[in-house]
């Protein structure tokens, strides 16, 4: 299979790899994914107080290459974004800039995912009442 | 990461042509192109020559009579032609057949069919290096077992079964004894009649011949096993399969046995140092790497391995442009299922999905070796950097007492 120029770049050289402390209040976690299907995304945000904002991302990825990428992907994307315009990325906008094959979309799904439970994580820390947002079925 | 060429260590999956091979080949497609069945110029009368002649060359090289052979497409038509047309024969002694889930799909598949077509299939389990259980096999058999058919070597892992056992168990029982042997033959000396092995299927492409052509062995004598033909046409391989016969490929795959027979048993301990070598600097410099399957009844030339908390095919990734080889992680296929042949042998799913296959052949170098293990050291450290659940190993944390959103 024939991977995009940007995929294999945020493969080999994946963005924000790291990890957070997940106590701090600031500090939203998601988990996602499972070791049985050969998939797992960490991906953290920290959320500046004062503006809502995201100032900064990173993720951790247990899979193949397009769950890496994508998640590499999904932590620029989401430095400077609002919550709000964060909840607003769509698993197909990550399909679309990585040229991802039909058999890996579920890489994408999972990037999504993964970006809902972090934010989801933020806001139950925080008191803020959780959206409902739609859940892409997968 | 550069280097010269790729590096072919996908043995199992198919072998490069030895070029003796090649040239044994060529003139077959040129000025001796006749229909070995054309029975009335000298086109044919070579062609048939030829055909013969490679016959004996591959009973040679299994010790059989090559009145046995029956040339096919290759081990999956093989398989195919032993199981289904071991079925239509027997049914009138019994409609049962026993195999195992580590068998290959081509075996497996041919099953499904036969169920389909009023068999009973018995699949039994395995151990946890993938052996079959002897006590196991033997209480499965009824008064309606008509074969039992269990391969030699198995694809993923290199394990060897004890097929001399098992032929006693159904000689016992008077029960055909059929094996893929796709894996073994040219690789190892096998010797299907001393073995209590009466149906044998073998292909050319996995033993430096070409592709498209393969065989099936079929006792004559003690006891005298037919098949019915399952593709009609002009009795050709004397009934059970007909179609003009692939005499170029068939010539390659005569040659391929000759050179097998001369030279496997250097191959393979050669082969074995440089499998040894892989593994234990690979088990050296990594912790959490795990041999998959049976370390003492292995091929020589597969080490199957799983390391730890990182996903095989984006390991793969890392060396792809480097080397070839396979994982049992099928991430690519649609179902997200790893090996079934792993997950058979007890291995957890995120063991199956953090597995690679290495599987070596006539053309591997050790540099070739010693290139792989830092291409494979180096892709292993950098995902399991990126790993979390490796982050989480190293920090003492349970992974199993995690409650994952399985999707």
């Amino acid at each position: 299979m024939a991977y995009s120029e940007k995929l294999l770049d945020h493969f080999k050289n994946p963005r924000n790899v790291g990890t957070m402390d997940k106590s701090q209040k600031n500090v939203g976690t998601g988990l996602v994914g499972a070791p049985e299907c050969g998939d797992v995304m960490r991906l953290q945000i920290e959320v500046d107080e004062a503006s809502g904002k995201i100032k900064d991302a990173k993720f951790k990825t247990f899979g193949c290459g397009s769950a890496i990428a994508s998640s590499s992907l999904a932590t620029e994307w989401l430095k400077g974004l609002s919550v709000d315009d964060a909840l607003a990325i769509d698993n197909m906008k990550i399909v679309e800039e990585l040229a991802l094959p039909p058999v890996k979309i579920h890489c994408s799904v999972l990037a999504e995912d993964a970006i809902k439970s972090a934010i989801a994580d933020y806001q139950q820390k925080n008191g803020i009442e959780v959206k409902e947002t739609e859940k892409s079925g997968h | 990461m550069n280097n010269k060429r790729q590096i072919y260590l996908d043995n199992n999956a198919t072998t490069p042509c030895d070029p003796r091979v090649v040239d044994e080949m060529i003139p077959y497609f040129y000025e001796k192109h006749g229909n070995a069945a054309s029975r009335n110029h000298p086109f044919g009368w070579v062609a048939e020559e030829a055909v013969d002649y490679a016959r004996e060359q591959i009973a040679n090289l299994i010790n059989v009579d090559s009145k046995e052979i029956i040339f096919t497409s290759g081990a999956t038509e093989a398989d195919n032609l032993a199981l289904k047309g071991v079925f239509e024969m027997y049914h009138r002694k019994g409609n049962h057949i026993i195999t195992l889930k580590t068998e290959h799909k081509a075996v497996l598949d041919a099953c499904k069919k036969i169920e389909k077509m009023g068999g009973q299939v018995t699949y039994l389990d395995v151990d946890s290096e993938g052996l079959v259980d002897l006590e196991a096999l033997e209480a499965a058999i009824t008064d309606k077992t008509i074969l039992v058919s269990i391969m030699w070597a198995n694809n993923e892992t290199g394990l060897i079964q004890p097929m001399k056992k098992i032929g006693e168990i159904c000689e016992k029982h008077g029960v055909l004894f059929m094996s893929d042997a796709t894996q073994v033959v040219g690789k190892l000396p096998i010797d299907p009649k001393a073995t209590g092995v009466h149906l044998m299927a073998f292909t050319a492409h996995k033993m430096y011949g070409p592709k498209g052509v393969g065989a099936l062995y079929v006792s004559r004598k003690n006891p005298r096993v037919k098949v019915t033909a399952q593709m009609d046409g002009g009795g050709h391989e004397r009934g059970m399969r007909s179609g003009t016969l692939n005499v170029p490929g068939i010539v390659g795959f005569g040659k391929a046995a000759e050179i097998a027979s001369k030279e496997m048993a250097a191959d393979a301990e050669r082969l074995s140092k440089l499998r040894d070598k892989l593994e234990n600097a690979l088990m050296a410099s990594m912790e959490e790497v795990y041999i998959n399957g049976s370390k003492e009844h292995r091929m020589p030339h597969v080490s199957n391995l799983s390391f730890k908390h990182v996903e095989g095919e984006g390991l793969m990734m890392t060396f792809n442009q480097d080397i070839a080889l396979s994982s049992g992680s099928a991430c690519t296929s649609a179902s997200l299922e790893p090996s079934y042949v792993l997950v058979a042998l007890g291995l957890g799913d995120d063991l199956a999905h953090s597995s690679l296959r290495f599987s070596l052949g006539r053309f591997t170098t050790e540099e070739d070796i010693d290139f792989t293990i830092k291409a494979i050291t180096q892709g292993v450290n950098h995902m399991r950097d990126l790993s979390p659940i490796w982050e989480m190993y190293k920090e003492g944390v349970d992974i199993d007492s995690i409650e994952w959103s399985e999707h």
